[in-house]
């Protein structure tokens, strides 16, 4: 037994015919081609599968393929801009040693780009709870703390600086 | 691994999920958020010959709060619970337990009602509605029943859900005033399933006696059960230090372990202290 499925990933339609016991994770990878989704543990612990489900974290390994039909995916390959500019939390990962194999690393970076959006400016603690879903076997999780702080940092000033050339902007017009 | 072959249905309708029960129950499981479910499809733990996925059946979801009672739909995402402005005011401890529950991308998909069914021991929304005195309400073709926590949780990962019945809705009572609610538990890390735990909803009086004690310990036995030694003995006695310490020691004492019995029961103890004392300061506050 098959069934269709049409699905957005990374703002393009997929239409498929998956077996119902596809797992998001294997459409992801095996029928998309988008391998930057790493499969962990196939069972929820290790995060490494983390994507997002119509913009909240889930593990893509806990999902039926089935299941995201009619739904909106991202996956890390969503992170960069189109011209390969990385993402100012993949560029502070880089900068701070927030990885060493990598990984984990995608699993990472779509939970913490959603814990960006609802917190602007986490604090340590926020920091860690967010991530204590995803298992780091090589950094120890300090470059990763970082990482988001900074990450933050860079985001919220660029946020400030939007405002302030809208501001600009309209003050111009006036 | 990946899961073995299924047939899957996908109802959009209450009445057509409960047909499907109803015809294919015995050789079919529910799926609601599959936090607990996938894991075990994945390692082929379970291999249900047909998957009924109840995420799509309209109805199912939602928070209402009426005339004081808190109606959580099963299909409720934990993350929904979390974020309710109704439920942080009015049911804390809801909030509080789910916090403690997996993480951010389990609580975005598990839902209230899998969990519940799921019946875990060391899980804690049974603990926690358990002690809330929540009542759940099972529909199948037959017709509707509800149940009460003590009647609905059997044992381990066990409940007496019938294989044609679903979980449809769960009822909250209103706390009553002046009442403190906490709950504590001691994980391997954050997030992981609790070794051990305590749930407490605790009533205190204007004198400062406890007038009503709801006392729930976690992964203390095959499933989640009031501790009614402990709870009888603060019933119209102060509630201090010394009497929460007694408290606690006589619901540990309950503690069911195969193994590791006497760390458990200190465990238990030493939380349920902890937990009694927080709840305690709380209904003080809100006195």
């Amino acid at each position: 037994m098959t069934r269709p499925i049409s699905l957005e990933i990374n703002g393009r339609r997929y239409e498929a015919v998956v077996e119902p016991r596809t797992l998001l994770s294997d459409f992801i990878r095996h029928e998309v081609g988008l391998t930057g989704t790493n499969v962990g543990c196939e069972h929820g612990v290790c995060g490494a599968c983390t994507v997002q489900l119509d913009e909240e974290p889930v593990r893509s390994c806990l999902m039926l393929a089935v299941q995201a039909d009619g739904r909106s995916v991202r996956t890390v390959e969503a992170l960069a801009g189109p011209d390969g500019h990385l993402h100012p939390l993949q560029e502070a990962f880089r900068e701070t040693h927030a990885l060493q194999c990598g990984f984990c690393t995608p699993g990472f970076l779509m939970s913490l780009e959603s814990c960006l959006r609802e917190h602007q400016d986490p604090d340590e603690h926020q920091i860690r709870e967010a991530l204590a879903g995803n298992i780091c076997r090589c950094t120890g999780y300090a470059g990763i703390v970082e990482a988001v702080s900074l990450a933050a940092r860079r985001l919220r000033a660029r946020t400030d600086g939007a405002r302030d050339s809208t501001q600009q902007a309209r003050e111009t017009d006036a | 691994m990946k899961p073995a072959p299924f047939e899957y249905d996908a109802p959009t309708k209450l009445e057509e999920a409960l047909a499907l029960l109803a015809r294919h129950g015995e050789d079919a499981k529910v799926l609601a958020g599959g936090q607990s479910l996938v894991p075990l499809l994945n390692f082929r733990l379970a291999r249900p010959a047909r998957l009924i996925d109840v995420n799509r059946v309209a109805g199912l979801g939602g928070l209402r709060r009426r005339d004081g009672v808190l109606r959580i739909g099963a299909l409720t995402r934990a993350a929904a619970l979390e974020r309710s402005r109704v439920v942080s005011l009015h049911w804390p401890l809801l909030r509080e337990a789910v916090r403690l529950s997996g993480h951010p991308q389990i609580r975005s998909r598990g839902t209230v009602g899998g969990s519940v069914a799921h019946a875990d021991p060391a899980s804690e929304l049974p603990a926690v509605l358990t002690a809330l005195e929540a009542r759940f309400h099972l529909h199948s073709m037959r017709g509707t029943r509800t149940l009460r926590a003590e009647e609905l949780f059997l044992g381990f990962l066990s409940t007496a859900l019938e294989p044609d019945e679903l979980l449809v809705e769960i009822e909250v009572p209103p706390l009553p005033p002046c009442t403190g609610t906490a709950i504590v538990e001691h994980a391997r890390t954050h997030g992981d399933f609790a070794v051990g735990g305590a749930a407490v909803v605790l009533t205190i009086g204007p004198p400062g006696r406890c007038e009503r004690a709801a006392i729930v310990l976690l992964a203390a036995g095959p499933a989640p059960r009031r501790a009614a030694a402990a709870e009888a003995s603060l019933e119209g006695r102060p509630a201090n230090a010394k009497n929460l310490r007694e408290a606690a020691g006589l619901a540990a004492a309950e503690v069911e372990a195969p193994f590791d019995r006497e760390f458990r029961r200190a465990l238990a103890c030493e939380l349920a202290e902890r937990a009694l004392t927080k709840a305690a300061a709380r209904a003080k506050e809100a006195a």
